[in-house]
């Protein structure tokens, strides 16, 4: 009987998903206000080459959020069809990072010119990431692993691999024009990494909106086998999600190396699946499959970084920020537990009987 | 109370937002009666159940049970379970995996020693009491179905229940094992429990049932001794209406001619799948309904899945209007014409978490191709047109399609594959677990299709229903084609023979 | 066969533990023992063992370090073994593994003491669990010499450690910071992983620097666990904050980078003549490049380059010379960017 409960919320069912990012990121804003105001304060500044640059935590929050956006992305998908999680995404940005900065320094690692047009090299690191991303989908899809069993192999030697890619050289790049992606092009003072999760936002909606993934994600999540009679192949359906995440996962891997210009294969993007997954997480998708909302994700991602950039300001230890993430995943798991669900749903009808009831004698 | 009172609920009401789910209701029951609860999808059975059971909590009326003075509050199923109501649901709620006679005593074992020996023997004991084919140390998934039930419903007896609820238990048994159970039931009611008997099976009220009360609409349309109350009145008082539809669809049993010369829309040859069926031939001409039937297990359903693909198909001949084709996959059979509305409707028919509107899309949206999606305006007209058309009764296209009754749902699939605009339709168990009026109006559908030039399988449990419905019948027994039987054959007692077969000769 | 093969290399390591590490009171009896029976085995081995170069056999070694990838200081570390023990050099390495896991070295390390090596080089990942393994090794007979990493087991088990002295890393280049005369010095300290023995040398002298000078303060205190991008982060919550600062201490190169980044970032002049000082540690080459051109101002070095000093240990050894002390400290040098040269980058860059 609970038909009569799902009418009710539905004209806020949209906003029902956004609610949790949304007062994720407002409890921040909030908290940050009361604390110190200043830290919504933006400036215009020059960096070293002498171009305008914004700065102020906002802008920080912009530009490293925008990192796990992407990465939100393919993850909500992966998530979506397979109902686990890919937790390799750190080791394959490695992987994609080493390829790119090994086509354009060349075998000795230190060639002074770019061996290869940026775009070309970015291009192949896609082709290899998508491989990578094929890999982890055919276990998780054909082999019918289970999605973080799966993606632990990758986990655990995806750094190697990377490091393998290089000959265990740190390549750096010395053309200026690199750094371009993880830093600001000249003339516009807004980081260029938010740019490029807005073309990946962009791109994505595109796609939800012009073909028939997130119909025939969420379906092969929410019911298989009933997908499989409506003519859908559930496995192509995961493969094609997770080659979508190793796309992410390049684009990541072409940002983090060209803030830099280098490469560290052991800390390169670690841990960051953990905040890829928590976007997901805290854009109100079921951490085990079905519906998900793009935005939510993206807004999460947002709101994860947030968070990390707001513990930075006041001096947590950067080893304790695990700690405060935990207490978020608690929250969080305690919040989407059904049992606590039921609970909140019964509350709510309770007052909306007695609305309804007040109506009545009215 | 009356002294053989067991139960008495009295001007029970629930109110859920925007909806009285109960009005007013009273029920009782009595000692060693086993007592049917009847109404359409939404009448409010199950609704009275979960307060029963404490799932719910009323929201006004009493509820008194024999040896306790006052009325009782029931706030939780552990309540419930104390006063002695237990409840055995038609899905298994024990685990597969222990033993019998862990199953019988999870969670009721005071203590963290567990007393195997005396655990496996009291079982024992218990199964033999009740004539339960089962052994102690068995694990619960090496039974059958059947049996399963029974050891819920044993494991309820022993809780020393007093109220036993059983929620349509009999919709996954075949004939024999709800044989089996109902005399099962009829021990109980000996040994003075007394027993509401939820199902959609008519023919199983008046086998076991002692009265009957009638929900509509939330409300109390009156409690019946079974020999008061025909089949026809039954129906009338549960549809709120006399039954003229039925009449309808009774009458002669239904005759189909090919027209001459013409091709079958669908035709195989030596067709088998790895489910487990034997090779068989099969056609069907443009306009025909025709059926499988069998006991459960048979391989009736296991053939239209081969048919549409849904197994992995592993030989046989198939042509579509005389032209050879290949089905190896659900979508290849799509491309040629063919929609398949599955057995197990939560199991691969519904996206229980999408939307009514998605559902109905879905076949015809894959069939369109991944990169012409419908519009969303499209989706609600489309959504809206079929909702209109078969009368479903959802709050809107948005609505998920898991919180519609499950007759409801049924005709949300069934519109989904009516937009694919198929020429062979393929229903199995359509009817299952919904409602009359449901069955009714999906029963006129197919003949009304059929006359409009496709053709149909329908497989049903109920032979009735198949009468009414198709004009050749194929007959299925453990997994091999036994028989096709048509025109003046074509009733109940030779199709029974047909299926009871082998062990007759 | 086996046994008897075995038994002859109880015996013949057994001699050799005698010869090189000094006389031992007690060895283990079962050995001795075994010694005896197979006197005429053991006395092969033993002249294989005494002096395997003259009779043109190789020195048997087995190579246990962390894995390359881990850091720009492993790679060269790594590198700089694989270069020095080779056949030309008199040394077979019956087998090398490079791993980050601690319980994975010690599994190679039991691999290799029944595989058969003279001598056992260890860079060990975490300090503790190797008791067992390495009385194993010496009952086998077999040398084991640390290098980078000294562990928590009884000096007795090890014949020497060729290690780097973090904390002096870390005093020498405070001291150098000293020597430049700031009016003030405002301290960004960016810290490696808590509890290694880098971060725990390094930091070790900057903070007890800043407790006792008055005009020394830490603005910031953070660890970025090596990574570059955590550095960056850290640097800009510092300049977003508004906080004053003239000093960036990073306890590695990456971290230094990371950091310059984010100054950068914000137009923060730094290196010779700039706003902040920036040091770093380790020595990368580009990092060394980066002094060179004034961007940074100083380097402190961790030197990876142990394995000639381990060949010179072994190759006394062999010669009956015990190393005079068992730990055996790595020179190391600090470079300032307004003395580098070319020769130093390519030198001394890993």
């Amino acid at each position: 009987m609970n038909n009569e409960k799902k009418v009710f919320s539905l004209s806020g069912l949209l906003h029902h998903q956004l609610f949790i990012p949304v007062t994720a990121l407002v409890l921040l804003a909030v908290f940050n206000l009361i604390m110190d105001p200043s830290f919504f304060s933006i400036q215009m500044g020059l960096n070293s080459e002498g171009n305008h640059i914004l700065q102020g935590y906002l802008i920080t929050i912009l530009d490293y959020g925008s990192e796990l956006a992407i990465l939100a992305i393919g993850m909500t998908l992966v998530t979506a069809a397979s109902g686990g999680q890919d937790i390799s995404v750190g080791a394959t940005v490695a992987i994609a990072g080493s390829v790119i900065l090994r086509l354009l320094c060349g075998a000795s690692a230190r060639e002074p010119e770019l061996q290869m047009p940026i775009i070309l090299a970015f291009l192949i690191a896609v082709a290899v990431s998508m491989v990578f991303g094929a890999f982890n989908g055919t276990l998780v899809a054909v082999f019918r692993i289970q999605p973080m069993v799966a993606t632990l192999i990758m986990y655990t030697a995806g750094r190697s691999i990377a490091a393998w890619i290089n000959h265990n050289q740190l390549p750096i790049v010395t053309d200026k024009s690199y750094s371009l992606f993880g830093t600001i092009i000249p003339g516009i003072p807004i980081p260029t990494p938010f740019f490029i999760a807005a073309l990946c936002v962009t791109a994505i909606m595109l796609v939800l909106r012009f073909s028939t993934l997130g119909l025939y994600v969420q379906s092969v999540g929410i019911n298989e086998k009933a997908a499989k009679l409506n003519g859908i192949n559930p496995v192509a359906v995961k493969i094609l999600t997770f080659v979508i995440l190793g796309m992410c996962v390049a684009v990541v891997g072409l940002i983090k190396t060209s803030r830099l210009c280098t490469i560290n294969y052991s800390v390169i993007a670690k841990d960051i699946e953990m905040d890829a997954i928590l976007a997901v997480a805290l854009g109100g998708n079921a951490l085990s499959g079905g519906k998900f909302n793009m935005w939510a994700s993206v807004l999460g991602a947002y709101a994860i970084q947030f968070l990390t950039t707001t513990l930075y300001k006041y001096q947590v230890s950067s080893d304790a920020l695990p700690a405060y993430k935990a207490v978020v995943v608690i929250l969080l798991v305690i919040f989407s537990a059904p049992s606590v669900r039921e609970k909140m749903a019964a509350i709510s009808q309770r007052r909306e009987a007695r609305k309804n009831a007040g109506k009545e004698a009215a | 109370m009356r002294d053989n009172t067991v139960l008495e609920m009295t001007g029970i009401d629930k109110i859920f937002p925007g909806v009285k789910a109960l009005q007013n209701v009273d029920f009782s029951l009595n000692k060693g009666e086993i007592h049917a609860l009847m109404g359409e999808n939404g009448a409010g059975k199950s609704t009275l159940i979960k307060v029963l059971t404490g799932v719910y909590e009323k929201d006004g009326g009493h509820i008194y049970l024999a040896g306790q003075e006052k009325e009782v509050q029931i706030k939780s199923p552990q309540d419930a379970q104390n006063l002695g109501i237990s409840t055995v649901y038609q899905e298994i709620t024990l685990c597969p995996n222990l033993t019998v006679a862990e199953n019988m005593f999870i969670g009721r074992t005071e203590g963290v020693i567990q007393k195997w020996g005396w655990m496996n023997k009291r079982t024992n004991e218990i199964l033999k009491s009740l004539d339960i084919p089962a052994s102690a140390t068995q694990q619960l998934d090496t039974c059958s179905l059947a049996i399963q039930q029974m050891i819920a419903i044993a494991r309820a007896v022993d809780m020393d229940c007093r109220v036993l609820i059983l929620d349509e238990p009999t919709s996954s048994l075949d004939e024999h094992e709800v044989e089996k159970l109902f005399k099962l039931m009829r021990d109980l009611k000996a040994k003075g429990v007394g027993i509401i008997f939820v199902t959609h099976f008519l023919d199983q009220v008046y086998e076991v049932c002692d009265r009957i009360t009638v929900l509509r609409d939330g409300r109390l349309v009156g409690a019946y001794d079974i020999a008061e109350l025909p089949r026809v009145k039954l129906v009338a008082k549960m549809l709120g209406k006399e039954m003229d539809d039925m009449a309808d669809l009774k009458g002669d049993a239904v005759s189909f001619t090919a027209q001459e010369n013409s091709v079958p829309v669908y035709e195989a040859q030596g067709l088998c799948s790895n489910a487990g069926i034997k090779p068989f031939d099969f056609h069907i001409s443009k306009g025909e309904v025709n059926g499988f039937t069998g006991l459960l297990g048979s391989g009736r359903s296991e053939s239209v899945r081969a048919i549409f693909g849904a197994d992995h198909v592993t030989g046989g001949k198939v042509k579509m209007k005389g032209k050879e084709v290949k089905i190896h996959e659900p979508i290849d059979a799509m491309k040629n014409g063919i929609a398949y509305l599955s057995e197990d409707r939560k199991g691969d028919g519904i996206i229980a978490d999408l939307s009514v509107r998605e559902n109905i899309i879905l076949a015809s949206q894959v069939l369109k191709g991944p990169l012409k999606p419908y519009s969303k305006s499209e989706q609600i007209r489309i959504a809206k047109e079929y909702i209109d058309l078969l009368s479903i009764k959802t709050a809107s296209t948005e609505t998920p399609i898991g919180s519609l009754s499950g007759g409801n749902q049924q005709k949300v699939i069934l519109a989904r594959w009516l937009l694919t605009h198929p020429e062979y339709l393929i229903l199995d168990e359509p009817t299952r677990g919904i409602d009359i009026g449901t069955k009714v109006d999906i029963q006129k559908l197919v003949l009304k299709l059929a006359g409009e030039g496709m053709s149909v399988t329908f497989i049903s449990s109920e032979i009735d229903e198949m009468l009414r419905t198709c004009s050749r019948l194929v007959v299925m027994r453990d997994g091999k084609k036994v028989g096709e039987i048509q025109g003046e054959d074509l009733n109940q007692e030779s199709i029974m023979k047909t299926i009871a077969g082998g062990e007759e000769e | 066969m086996k046994k008897k093969v075995l038994v002859a290399l109880l015996a013949g390591a057994m001699v050799m533990s005698m010869t090189a590490c000094g006389a031992k009171k007690d060895d283990a009896p079962a050995a001795s023992a075994a010694a005896e029976e197979t006197a005429e085995a053991g006395e092969e081995k033993e002249e294989a063992a005494e002096a395997p170069e003259a009779s043109g056999e190789l020195i048997k070694v087995g190579i246990i370090n962390n894995d390359p990838s881990e850091s720009g200081y492993r790679t060269a570390n790594v590198a700089d073994f694989e270069k020095t023990f080779t056949e030309e050099n008199g040394y077979e390495v019956v087998e090398k593994f490079y791993s980050l896991k601690n319980d994975e070295q010690i599994a190679a390390a039991q691999n290799m003491i029944q595989e058969g090596i003279d001598y056992l080089l260890l860079s060990a990942a975490e300090t503790t669990g190797w008791d067992t393994v390495l009385k194993d090794a010496q009952d086998n007979g077999i040398d084991v010499i640390l290098f980078d990493r000294t562990i928590d087991a009884s000096e007795d088990l090890y014949v020497a450690s060729v290690v780097s002295d973090m904390a002096k890393e870390g005093e020498t280049a405070v001291g150098w910071l000293a020597d430049q005369g700031l009016d003030e010095y405002k301290v960004i300290h960016i810290q490696g992983v808590m509890g290694s023995s880098a971060q725990i040398g390094r930091s070790g002298a900057l903070t007890s620097k800043a407790d006792a000078e008055a005009n020394w303060t830490i603005v910031e205190e953070q660890t970025a666990e090596w990574n570059a991008e955590k550095a960056q982060q850290i640097v800009e919550a510092v300049i977003a904050r508004g906080d004053e600062f003239n000093v960036i201490y990073a306890e590695n190169d990456d971290m230094a980078k990371g950091a310059v980044a984010a100054l950068d970032a914000h137009n923060i002049s730094h290196g010779v003549d700039g706003d902040v000082v920036v040091m770093g540690f380790d020595c990368n080459k580009w990092a060394l490049q980066e002094l060179l051109d004034g961007n940074w101002n100083y380097d402190g070095q961790c030197n990876p380059f142990q394995a000639g000093t381990i060949d010179g240990i072994i190759k006394d050894l062999m010669a009956g010379n015990v190393p005079a002390e068992k730990t055996v400290i790595m020179e190391e040098k600090g470079f300032d960017a307004s003395s580098i040269t070319e020769d130093d980058v390519n030198t001394y860059g890993i």
